[in-house]
């Protein structure tokens, strides 16, 4: 009941593209299940209803019908409405700095995160964009939110307004503009109180807020769970305040997709931002072709991409490729891979971002395959001596007895990392050479346009046919170089074994 | 419907003090801010009182519910001009109720149940309004709970919070603690959000309002480890009530949820039956993710009742119907505002009719 819009579309699709030709009322019951499915991931009633005439108009026609695939075609106008509904394939505009201090002012309801969000937004300025950047709380309701803020400051090694006690939110701006212009600041951020917006009082105060400040950037934070209320609460405070644009909070959680169509579609507003994760620097900028590609299935596999670059220690991952590149892959490189896994936040946040590993990833989340297996892997290498590192040859019966009791594990467990790395050594042997930069020719290729259906297909069939499904459930080493088709080994890696995926060849 | 029970204090309104110092947390030690006056226990067996809602309370309540559901209201009465039920009708009707994150199963459940009763019937506006609100007060009647949550029979009842990030988890049990204290209860509070910034600090604050005790330790602290103290320190001081603040977390990150699962693991060895209640906190904001979110948290947290938050914006809550429906929780509280006096004991009928508008 509560797929993932993902999961749904993927369902309403695979009866679409099993087809030779669609009629008219094909296209009506497949777009009756696009409705519910976009209802159940959120997306606002009005917004639904837009978005399935536009959808409509479009593939019920000569176009379609006389398409030689008609399934991939809707897929192809679905995806596209998608994006045209959450702001268009270009980038969003980066954030409006003016002269200094440019203020820059959150808003929104409250525990949407905005404070959490005003210190990852610090820690972006000053680090991407070299701006020197002070925080101003003026939430003077919820006890500590002060105390908050200083604390994510200090996080993010930007500087934050000293607290003062009982001043009121207009006299904290303006003291923090001073401040900010003494003090020589790019950027002034000032979080506000988290209200609801039929809240005369507060909204009246936010207002007086904005005109004094002057904001350069009025931003809506918004959590990306939220339900049918999106259109409203977005709708309400774009009414009382100049609005420059939205984050979406808690991105990372399996709620994602119906509020980011929902806002855009009733403001207008760029989404600039999603929030990922806790920490302060789980900031990412929003990217329509992104997430319109997740909503349909394809998995983030930008993200992905992206993640494993950010993730990956460069220079080791090189010396890795190059060690790949003769055929070699020892137990270090495996340890450093699963390492890069639980960078990466772990298997489920892979998976979430893979295409076709849906079902994987259900089964991690039900518990039948435990993210601490790799915690216990890598606990596993690390009882090894160097020389068994690199040579796993030397692993006898007894040696392995060994490295079971320092890990604390049976030796049933090691036996089955050192096939785990013997399956990945035979594979990274098979790469060879070249594979690194045949991938990245893939990679890029694939970026901008839509996979074909036999790619979308090829997709989903490697990720299912891989030997990710089967073995996963009861035999997690055997199951992780099959994940992506032989991808993981590379992932963190620098991508080499991305091409696993099945990006690359057409079939 | 429960109360909070026992003595009944005249509740103040805490706006008035609302700004005081706040403690921040230095020490590595447990720091616990002790009570000036120990209030003495009621016995149990006094009689139960009802809940003490203020009349402006009470306006608070309807006016943050109506105000949240002008819409379905409204939506009806434009729905419903012609003199009798039609199929036209009822499909508008099942649009209405989606609009309140009922979910499109429930709202097509509801419609078909209004079909039966009123199908070719007369539908005029306020007659399709109150056969609604019955229709929703009857599913939701069974989850309005008379089940005093704090008279177990151990010593203290512990009680849990959990949740997702900012549904109002910390806000909740500040209501709660100052509820209880002011209805005669000796409590203490655990802060074992270790993780957010001056988290601590929040509950902190609430503990010094309500002046009771309240155990915290510095940021990144074992958030199972300072459960665990503090029940133990709440057994010793032989409070009647502890309330544990925890950590926001997203129901699909699994090394939380399994954080979540040691704090409950590591609360057992020393009380089998504790916690004798775990609360999940939810944002009436939130659309169909809180199923997902109740199906995590019942799984790790053995949640066992629900809390609704922000019921006083726009946001409707209709999920509470879904999710009562599929995972029969009761609903314990509703919170209508930010004041204390606006967390309320749930009421089927009264939310019901809060939501269709009459």
């Amino acid at each position: 009941m509560f797929d993932a819009l993902t999961e749904k579309l993927g369902g309403v699709f695979d009866n679409l593209t099993g087809r030779g030709a669609l009629s008219e009322k094909d296209v009506e019951a497949a777009l009756r299940e696009v409705r519910v499915a976009l209802l159940e991931a959120d997306v606002a009633l009005p917004v639904v209803k837009q978005f399935i005439n536009t959808v409509k108009e479009e593939a019920v026609g000569e176009k379609v019908i006389r398409a030689v695939k008609p399934g991939q075609q809707v897929v192809k106008i679905v995806h596209d409405a998608l994006i045209e509904t959450l702001g268009g394939a270009q980038e969003p505009e980066d954030l409006k700095i003016s002269s200094p201090p440019s203020v820059i002012m959150m808003a929104g309801l409250q525990g949407s995160g905005k404070t959490t969000t005003t210190g990852k937004l610090a820690l972006r300025l000053k680090k991407k964009d070299r701006k020197k950047v002070l925080l101003a709380s003026l939430d003077t309701r919820r006890p500590a939110a002060m105390e908050q803020l200083a604390i994510l400051a200090t996080q993010a090694e930007v500087e934050s307004l000293p607290i003062v006690q009982g001043q009121s939110p207009v006299e904290i701006a303006k003291r923090a503009m001073q401040a900010a212009k003494f003090g020589g600041f790019d950027v002034v951020i000032l979080d506000t109180a988290g209200r609801t917006s039929i809240d005369e009082e507060m909204m009246v105060e936010a207002a007086n807020i904005a005109k004094i400040a002057n904001p350069s950037e009025i931003l809506l934070v918004a959590d990306s769970l939220t339900g049918q209320d999106a259109v409203e609460t977005a709708k309400r405070f774009h009414e009382r305040l100049p609005l420059t644009g939205i984050i979406l909070t808690r991105a990372d959680g399996d709620g994602r997709g119906g509020a980011a169509l929902s806002m855009r579609a009733v403001t207008g507003l760029p989404i600039k931002f999603l929030g990922i994760g806790e920490k302060i620097d789980g900031l990412d900028v929003f990217d329509a072709r992104r997430i319109a590609g997740r909503i349909l299935g394809q998995g983030d596999v930008v993200a992905l991409v992206e993640k494993a670059v950010e993730n990956a220690d460069m220079a080791a991952a090189e010396k890795m490729a190059a060690k790949m590149a003769k055929g070699k892959f020892d137990l270090d490189d495996l340890s450093m891979q699963l390492r890069q896994i639980q960078n990466m936040g772990g298997l489920g946040g892979i998976m979430g971002m893979l295409p076709g590993a849906q079902a994987a990833k259900k089964a991690l989340d039900n518990g039948v395959v435990n993210e601490k297996i790799i915690t216990r892997q890598i606990a596993v290498i690390s009882s090894m001596t160097k020389k068994e590192r690199q040579k796993p040859d030397l692993l006898n019966a007894s040696r392995r007895r060994r490295i079971a009791t320092g890990a604390g594990v049976d030796v049933s467990e090691v036996n089955k990392v050192i096939k785990m790395h013997r399956s990945m050594a035979d594979m990274v042997k098979s790469i060879g050479k070249g594979g690194m930069k045949g991938l990245m020719q893939k990679m890029g290729g694939m970026k901008g346009g839509m996979p074909s259906e036999e790619q979308l297909k090829a997709l989903g069939e490697k990720a299912l046919q891989s030997g990710a499904m089967p073995p996963m459930g009861q035999n997690m080493p055997q199951g992780l170089p099959g994940l992506g088709g032989g991808g993981l080994p590379g992932l963190g890696g620098g991508l080499p074994g991305l091409g696993g995926f099945g990006f690359g060849k057409k079939k | 419907m429960f109360g909070w029970f026992k003595k009944k204090k005249p509740i103040e309104d805490t706006q008035n003090n609302e700004e005081k110092p706040v403690e921040v947390v230095e020490s590595s030690e447990i720091i616990s801010i002790e009570q000036p006056e120990t209030i003495p226990a009621e016995t149990p067996n006094e009689p139960l009182a009802e809940p003490t809602i203020s009349e402006e309370a009470k306006k608070g309540l309807f006016e943050g519910l109506k105000r949240s559901s002008a819409r379905i209201g409204d939506g009806i009465t434009s729905i419903f001009t012609k003199a009798k039920l039609d199929e036209e009708a009822l499909e508008e009707l099942e649009e209405l109720l989606i609009l309140s994150d009922m979910g499109v199963e429930t709202a097509r459940k509801i419609t078909a149940e209004m079909a039966r009763r009123r199908f070719e019937k007369s539908a005029a506006p306020e007659v399709i309004r109150a056969e609604l609100a019955e229709i929703i007060a009857q599913m939701l009647a069974p989850y309005e709970t008379s089940k005093d949550p704090w008279a177990g029979n151990t010593r203290p009842q512990v009680i849990m919070f959990v949740g997702v990030n900012g549904s109002g988890k910390t806000t909740t049990i500040g209501k709660i603690a100052q509820n209880l204290v002011d209805n005669g209860h000796n409590i203490m509070l655990a802060a074992a959000d270790t993780f957010r910034a001056a988290a601590s600090e929040q509950l902190l604050v609430w503990g010094k309002r309500a002046n009771v005790p309240v155990i915290a330790k510095e940021s990144g602290a074992d958030a199972a480890g300072l459960a665990f103290e503090a029940l133990q320190k709440a057994k010793a001081e032989d409070k009647d009530i502890l309330l544990i603040d925890t950590a926001g977390r997203l129901q699909n990150k699994l090394e939380l949820m399994a954080e979540l699962e040691k704090i409950i693991r590591v609360i057992k060895k020393q009380d089998e039956s504790a916690p004798h209640e775990t609360w999940l906190v939810l944002d009436a904001t939130v659309g169909q993710n809180a199923i997902s979110q109740a199906e995590a948290f019942i799984k790790s947290g053995g949640v066992t009742g629900i809390i609704m938050s922000k019921l006083d914006g726009t946001a409707k809550g209709g999920i509470l119907l879904a999710l009562t429906e599929k995972y029969k929780l009761p609903i314990y509280f509703i919170g209508v505002g930010e004041k204390v006096t606006d967390l309320q004991p749930f009421n089927a009928r009264e939310f019901a009719n809060a939501l269709v508008n009459i």
